[in-house]
C-alpha cells in the first residue's frame, strides 16, 4: 500500500493484514510504555481543512505512539483562509518533507487528487472528504465487529473475518462518507450489509451497491442484524428538506427505547450498537441506547488508535520503493495478492 | 528421520538432525539452570517466528529436571519487529504477537531464544523491546546455532552448536512446530548455497 484512500479498492488481504497488525498496535496500547520506534525520525502531516475531534485526536496519538513527530493543520488560522490552493499547501508539505499526509477534506476527492496529482511524494491517508469515504473509520469498526464477531464465537480474532455477520446501517446515508466506506469494506470482509433509512437520505443508484435496503428501521430490525450502526444525522450538509422534523426522523429513525427493548424482545442478546461519534443524543440515538451494555461507542473510539496505528505503520515503515513495486502489482490484483502477504523473519 | 529427497534446486546439506538438534536443547536446558543454580525467577522469551518453539521446549526440559517448574508460566514470545533497523530496507513486515508470562520480567532471569545468531541485529533489537517491556535482573542469550559474522559486540550465553559458516550460505532451522516439508513436520538444520 502507498496510500489509503478508500475501503473500495482494498483487498480482503490487505484489510485482514491492516486489521491483524491492529491486534497487535491494541497489545501496545495495554502495556505501562505506550511506545514502539518504528517510525522514529518520520513526519506526518494532520491536514484538516474540517473540524474534527476524535479522528485528528486519534491519528495524532497513533503516530505519537509510533514515534513519529506530528504536524497538526488546521485550515482555519491558516493560510488557506488566505485563499492558499490544495496544490501550495501540498507543496509546501512537501517542502517540509512530510512522510505522510492525512487529510480531511469537504470536497469528495480531494485526497485522491493529492496522491495521483505529484505534488508530494508522501502516502496520503484519507481521513474523511465530503461525503465520498472514511476509511480509518470503516476499518476501526470492521476491527470492533471482528473482535465482537470472535467473541460472540469463542474464538481468537486475528486471522479471522466477518463471514455470516449480518450488520445494519441506519439514517442519513446520502451524507455519510462513513457509510460508504463500511459498506464496501464489510462485504470485502464477507459480512451482510443492510441499510435503511428514508428514501430521501439515501443516494442515487443504491440499488447498485452490494446491500440491501429498507425503508423502515423496525422491518430492518426484524431480519436479526448482528450490529445496529446508527448514522449522525449530518445538520451541516442538510440544504433541502429531506425530512418534516427533527421529531418525526428522531420516531421514525432513531434507536430510541422502544427500539433497544425491541432487541431483547427479539432475543438478540449478541447484537451490539454503533456510532462514529459525534452523537446527537435523543435524535438518532438515545441515551440510554448509548450507555447500554450493548453499545461499542467507546470500545470503537478506543480501537480507532490502534487501527490507525496500524494504517501508518504499513504505510510507512518498509522501503518506499518496495511499496510501490507492491502498488503496481496491486493494479493487476487478484482478489488476494500474495506479494502482500507477510515475509517470514529472515535469520 | 528420512531426509526429503534433494532438490533440484541449490546445495543443501542437514548439519543438525532431530537427535542433535534434542541433545544440543537438552544441554542448553541443564546450562540454563546450572548459570542460574536453579529455576528461580527464570523467564525463557522466544523471538519469533522459531525461537519461540525452541523456548517451548527449553521449557519443558527444565520442568523434567525441576518438576517445581511449570513451563507453560515461564515461557513467552518477544516479537521484535517494530524494533529492528532495518524496517526502512525490507517490504514492511507484520508484527508478531508478544506474550509474556503472567509473571512478567520485572527482576526476572530473562532468557532469550532464538535459532540463529548472525549480525546480532535481532538480538539488539530484542534488548530494545525488553526495555520498553520491564526491567529483568538480568538478560541472557541461548541459541541453537551461531553462524559468526557478527555486526554488533553481541555473544550468546549458550550456544547448541557453533558453526563456521561463508556469508554465501544460509542457514535454515525447520521447526516440527512450524515447519511442513513435503507434508511432514521436519526437525533439523540445514545450510544452503544462497541464490
Amino acid at each position: 500500500m502507498k496510500h489509503l484512500l478508500s475501503t473500495q479498492d482494498l483487498s480482503a488481504g490487505n484489510a485482514l493484514r491492516l486489521l491483524d497488525v491492529a491486534e497487535e498496535m491494541a497489545a501496545v496500547g495495554e502495556r505501562e510504555i505506550k511506545k514502539l520506534p518504528a517510525l522514529r525520525g518520520r513526519t506526518v502531516v494532520n491536514l484538516f481543512f474540517e473540524d474534527s475531534t476524535r479522528t485528528r485526536i486519534s491519528f495524532e496519538a497513533a503516530a505519537k505512539r509510533l514515534s513519529a513527530d506530528v504536524i497538526n493543520f488546521a485550515a482555519k488560522g491558516s493560510s488557506v483562509s488566505k485563499g492558499e490552493s490544495l496544490k501550495d499547501t501540498a507543496q509546501t508539505l512537501e517542502a517540509m518533507s512530510a512522510d505522510a499526509v492525512v487529510i480531511r477534506h469537504p470536497a469528495s476527492g480531494a485526497p485522491a487528487r493529492l496522491a495521483a496529482s505529484g505534488w508530494i511524494d508522501a502516502a496520503v491517508v484519507n481521513a474523511g472528504d465530503g461525503t465520498h469515504e472514511h476509511p480509518t473509520q470503516a476499518l476501526l469498526d470492521a476491527f470492533t465487529l471482528r473482535r465482537h464477531w470472535a467473541g460472540v464465537a469463542g474464538a481468537a480474532s486475528p486471522g479471522t473475518d466477518l463471514t455470516g455477520m449480518k450488520v445494519l446501517i441506519v439514517g442519513d446515508v446520502l451524507h455519510s462518507r462513513v457509510a460508504r466506506s463500511n459498506v464496501w469494506l464489510l462485504t470485502t470482509l464477507g459480512a451482510e450489509v443492510l441499510l435503511a433509512g428514508p428514501p430521501t437520505l439515501l443516494p442515487v443508484g443504491v440499488g447498485a451497491w452490494p446491500c440491501t435496503v429498507f425503508y423502515d428501521l423496525d422491518d430492518a430490525l426484524a431480519e436479526r442484524p448482528d450490529a445496529v450502526m446508527m448514522l449522525r444525522l449530518q445538520a451541516e450538509r442538510m440544504n433541502a428538506a429531506f425530512f418534516p422534523s427533527l421529531r418525526e426522523y428522531s420516531r421514525r429513525w432513531g434507536f430510541d427505547d422502544g427500539r433497544l427493548a425491541l432487541l431483547d424482545t427479539l432475543g438478540l442478546d449478541d447484537t451490539v450498537i454503533m456510532h462514529p461519534g459525534p452523537m446527537n443524543r435523543g435524535l438518532e440515538i438515545s441515551s440510554a441506547a448509548a450507555d447500554s451494555p450493548r453499545s461499542t461507542v467507546l470500545a470503537q473510539v478506543r480501537n480507532g488508535v490502534s487501527v490507525r496505528m496500524a494504517a501508518l505503520y504499513l504505510l510507512l515503515a518498509g522501503d518506499p520503493h518496495d511499496e510501490q513495486d507492491q502498488q503496481r502489482h496491486r493494479h493487476d490484483r487478484q482478489s488476494d495478492d500474495p506479494d502482500l502477504i507477510p515475509e517470514g523473519r529472515t535469520p | 528421520m528420512t531426509v526429503p529427497a534433494q532438490e533440484s534446486g541449490p546445495h543443501k546439506r542437514v548439519v543438525l538432525a532431530e537427535a542433535d538438534i534434542d541433545r544440543a536443547l537438552t544441554r542448553i536446558a541443564h546450562e540454563i539452570l546450572e548459570a542460574n543454580k536453579g529455576s528461580r525467577d527464570l523467564v525463557l522469551l522466544g523471538i519469533p517466528r522459531r525461537g519461540f518453539p525452541l523456548a517451548q521446549r527449553l521449557a519443558q526440559k527444565i520442568a523434567a529436571v525441576d518438576p517445581t517448574v511449570d513451563p507453560d508460566l515461564i515461557t513467552g514470545q518477544l516479537d521484535v519487529t517494530m524494533y529492528r533497523d532495518d524496517l526502512r530496507r525490507h517490504p514492511t513486515r507484520s508484527p508478531l504477537a508478544t506474550q509474556l508470562p503472567p509473571s512478567g520480567i520485572d527482576d526476572k532471569v530473562v532468557v532469550l531464544v532464538d535459532d540463529v545468531l548472525y549480525s546480532g541485529r535481532t538480538v539488539r533489537a530484542a534488548l530494545d523491546a525488553l526495555a520498553d517491556l520491564g526491567r529483568p535482573r538480568t538478560v541472557r542469550l541461548a541459541v541453537l546455532v551461531d553462524r559468526g559474522h557478527r555486526e554488533l559486540p553481541i555473544r550468546a550465553d549458550h550456544v547448541g552448536k557453533n558453526l563456521p559458516t561463508s556469508s554465501r550460505e544460509s542457514v535454515r532451522v525447520h521447526l516440527a512446530e512450524i515447519d511442513l516439508i513435503g507434508g511432514s513436520a521436519v526437525n533439523e538444520v540445514v545450510i544452503e548455497d544462497r541464490v
